[in-house]
């Protein structure tokens, strides 16, 4: 009798962990979907695009024939946008957050706005795009110019900039604050020369990582009017403009096949971009981590 | 005063020369005044951003609904503005689809991929891994729609031949791969704060690892891997540049997969690279609808908090 | 407010026999030192909670004071209110008041900036900047608005020499004080409390967190600088207390039990609450 019921236990447990190992393997399958389809991406993108990049492609701007078109003028648009949208996004983001990390007192105030900048980060791109055709474009009246774009990226990313920030002040360590309070330092001296420049490197990889998402950007650009066929560089910041996703969207609602391999050239440059903006956001987060 | 300080034969005396200082930094005295209320200015850009875009979609589409009756707008089944038909149930039965598309693709793999990650991976495996998934959150979702339509799609045309090129499935199924990582780190996260010492009460108990995640890890992390799902659905929601490159242009208030159709998103695009004239209802038409999606979002977001707020376990 | 603080006085000491022995004023009068610092019936509150009751406590010039007591006895919390860097925590209250040669410390027109510039402090661990060692002892002068090169190398040689430690590192004045053990860094970091010439340096267990080489010469350090500076120093560590103090208060539970020449509160203490935790019955 009691032999037959271990026996029993032991099938039992044999099922058990049978079925702990097959679901195991399930659970590795599911994982490596996402990264199969990641390989395919950049596999399909790589093949379709390589053929068209070339030293032509990358000096010339939109064209009428896919052998003439390049990317010049949407990279030199993208550059450009990007200094906007940092130089206005760093400096509103940081402030933000150093009000908030050092300044701001406990209350229902702090609180709200805590819970906007957060619920500011889940509102869809496109949105932020009618915010700027109404604000920037219109009543602004900048109409459909560089600075309109770069202003409506720069509102786009702030939330991500300010909670980075406040993440690398919160890192901080309060031995710091003691130290410099302690001098006889004011809190203003104290922030500026020991608290900002220790929490330095966890901005910039913020901001980095943050001005990569905006780079890729599309929808809002396109409500905001970054056109498509442009020639020339932009020479003002009230100058007509349009970016490296712009022209890629373009190019790949073309019906012709030959247009996609022009946006998979034009996806292989943005890629390269991103990877090299990453690689710095990663490299600064190395070498400082260490440190404290 | 302070006679303790001269110390012997040093003609160097700090205090004094500190004291000097102090004579003449009113200038620093006002910095210190002033910067507080710049700091403030600067957070409160982004409350202003946020009444700007309350401000944005209601002006205009109190505008548009001075044209178009609001009840016309959201019981009609018609959406075609070119020739004055205003219902945008095609739009949002558009923008479901793919929702729902994205969902049945991005959470059992998103989960299973948490799963993996959190109880099956050891610590090099996931270290590896866990970044690599997050890199198809940081790709550009124009770069995405390139890829559903050159690429999903025609995989998809060898299964189903009559797949037209613009179809929801593929972009649905893209948006869904966009979102794996969201739902996997958000839920990998919640799954990592449940204590090992929950873990090992079953273990003790002789239970296999799959037991133990059933029974223990997901009921634990459960209000977090819901608002991880709750998130990523409003991040499909909003998703503009993948369904507007692959799914097409044509309001169709269907539920059949394979077909063209058009999502909120989508319309707003292509309203605004059209000749859209300023003032005109079809501008309007843009804000009524950006209005209609940016409140189902901003739900999914509330709702995503409160289930993380209010069921937040305590350990 | 001082309502308030009577009526728990008079609760906290109804159950206590003794009232606390405080300086016994005869002795003092007899060395004829100085007070810089005049603390009278300070009480002090995190909320609604009293961390400290009615402290009186003179602290004289150019000696060492040692502040001892258990964990939790209010003895850091104490030293701290000496510079006000309590007040960083928000919701603290205080009552009483604490002269810095015959200023009042809480009065509003006495600036926290320049108190500190006087009262200067050395934390419980060490807490460089994570800057060079020169930016680090030059850091207080700058603050100040000192910004002769001159002017603060000869500052920073002086305050490196007087913390015992430019010998080590007049070579390595670029590195980064990160890099240092320890030991070098809580000297760099006295080092640079000194940099300002303070008339008081407070020093919150300076050594709790150093080996036993470099706590004894912080030790001796100590003893170096009582030739200019007074010292007030927290320690966990009887011994301590005994080896390099010139007079020594006893904390518990927040109160100021007995205050007294270090040889005679060791030797012969007159509370009994001092006797059991001089002699290890308790803490």
């Amino acid at each position: 009798m009691l032999g037959q019921n271990e026996e029993g236990i032991k099938k039992r447990m044999e099922g058990r962990v049978l079925k702990n190992k097959i679901m195991a393997g399930l659970f590795f399958l599911a994982t490596s979907v996402g990264l199969i389809f990641l390989v395919l991406l950049f596999y399909r993108v790589l093949t379709q695009g390589i053929g068209y990049l070339n030293w032509n492609y990358l000096t010339s701007g939109p064209a009428p024939y896919p052998e003439e078109a390049g990317i010049w003028v949407g990279m030199i648009g993208s550059i450009m946008l990007m200094a906007i949208v940092a130089i206005f996004s760093v400096i509103i983001g940081v402030a933000s957050a150093i009000y908030l990390e050092e300044y701001a007192s406990q209350n229902k105030f702090t609180e709200f706005i805590r819970v906007n900048i957060s619920n500011l980060a889940g509102v869809p791109s496109i949105v932020f795009g009618l915010l700027g055709l109404t604000f920037f474009v219109y009543i602004f009246n900048f109409g459909y110019t560089l600075i309109a774009g770069g202003l409506t990226m720069a509102l786009l990313i702030l939330p991500v900039i300010v909670v980075a920030s406040q993440e690398a002040l919160r890192s901080v360590p309060i031995d710091l604050h003691q130290a410099s309070l302690g001098m006889g330092a004011t809190k203003w001296q104290t922030i500026a020369r020991v608290i900002l420049p220790a929490a330095l490197p966890g901005i910039l990889t913020g901001t980095i990582i943050a001005l990569s998402r905006a780079i890729g950007e599309t929808a809002p650009l396109i409500i905001v009017g970054a056109a498509t066929a442009i020639y020339t560089l932009p020479d003002s910041l009230l100058a007509k403009y349009t970016a490296m996703p712009i022209q890629i969207y373009n190019w790949t609602a073309r019906p012709q096949e030959e247009w996609q391999f022009v946006a998979g050239a034009g996806i292989i440059i943005l890629l390269a971009v991103l990877l090299l903006m990453n690689s710095i956001a990663v490299l600064i987060r190395n070498k400082f981590q260490q440190r404290l | 005063m302070d006679k303790g300080l001269q110390s012997e034969g040093n003609k160097l005396n700090v205090q004094d020369l500190i004291e000097r200082n102090k004579q003449k930094t009113t200038f620093g005295q006002r910095i210190e005044k002033v910067i507080p209320w710049f700091l403030l200015l600067c957070a409160i850009i982004s409350v202003l951003t946020t009444v700007g875009i309350l401000f944005t979609l209601l002006r205009e589409s109190i505008g548009f609904f001075s044209n178009v009756s609001i009840i016309d707008f959201y019981t009609g089944t018609s959406w075609s503005p070119w020739s004055g038909e205003y219902g945008v149930a095609p739009l949002i039965g558009g923008t479901l689809l793919i929702t729902l598309i994205a969902t049945v693709v991005a959470v059992p793999l998103g989960l299973m991929s948490a799963i993996f990650l959190s109880e099956y991976a050891n610590d090099k495996v996931r270290r590896v891994i866990k970044p690599i998934l997050e890199v198809l959150a940081g790709i550009p979702t124009v770069v995405y729609g390139y890829f559903a339509l050159t690429f999903v799609t025609p995989m998809f045309q060898s299964i189903i031949p009559d797949l037209g090129i613009f179809n929801a499935l593929s972009g649905g199924f893209v948006v869904g791969i966009m979102i794996i990582p969201m739902v996997a780190s958000l839920s990998e996260d919640a799954m990592n704060s449940v204590p090992n010492a929950l873990r090992e009460g079953a273990y003790g108990l002789g239970a296999t690892k799959l037991e133990v995640v059933y029974k223990v890890v997901l009921p634990a992390a459960l209000s977090g891997i819901v608002a991880s799902i709750v998130l990523a659905i409003s991040r499909a929601i909003g998703e503009t540049m993948i369904v507007t490159i692959a799914a097409g242009a044509t309001p169709n208030l269907t539920f059949d997969p394979t077909e063209s159709i058009q999502t909120m998103t989508a319309f707003i695009v292509q309203a605004a690279t059209g000749d859209t004239t300023f003032g005109s209802t079809i501008y309007y038409s843009l804000y009524a609808v950006g209005m209609t999606l940016f409140v189902f979002t901003l739900g999914m977001n509330l709702l995503a908090q409160y289930i993380s707020r209010k069921f937040r376990e305590e350990y | 407010m001082t309502k308030i603080s009577e009526e728990t006085q008079e609760t906290r000491t109804g159950g206590l026999t003794s009232k606390p022995v405080v300086d016994r004023k005869d002795k003092q009068q007899k060395r004829e030192s100085k007070n810089v610092m005049q603390v009278e019936d300070l009480n002090l509150w995190y909320g609604s909670n009293q961390a400290l009751y009615e402290i009186n406590m003179d602290v004289p010039e150019k000696r060492v004071t040692a502040i001892i007591g258990p964990s939790g006895c209010g003895k850091s919390t104490f030293i701290k209110t000496l510079n006000r860097m309590v007040e960083m925590v928000p919701i603290v209250k205080t009552s009483g008041s604490i002269k810095y040669r015959d200023q009042d410390i809480f009065n509003g027109n006495f600036k926290q900036e320049y108190l500190r510039t006087k009262v200067g402090m050395v934390f419980q661990s060490p807490n460089p900047f994570p800057k060079s060692v020169y930016d680090n002892v030059a850091y207080g002068p700058r603050v100040h608005g000192i910004k002769k090169k001159e002017v603060l190398d000869e500052i920073v040689e002086k305050s490196l020499k007087d913390a015992a430690i430019w010998d080590e590192l007049k070579d390595r004045l670029d590195a980064n004080a990160y890099g240092l053990s320890g030991g070098q860094q809580q000297r760099v970091c006295i080092a640079r409390a000194l940099a300002v010439e303070p008339d008081v340096i407070l020093m919150d267990e300076p050594t709790s967190s150093l080996d036993p080489i470099s706590t004894s010469k912080v030790e001796e350090l100590v003893q170096e600088l009582k030739k200019k500076y007074s010292i007030i120093i927290v320690t966990h560590n009887m011994q301590q207390a005994a080896r390099i103090s010139d007079k020594t208060a006893f904390f518990l539970n927040g109160e100021l039990v007995e205050f007294a020449e270090t040889d005679d509160l060791f030797q012969n203490p007159q509370d009994k609450r001092t006797e059991d935790y001089i002699t290890g019955r308790f803490g």
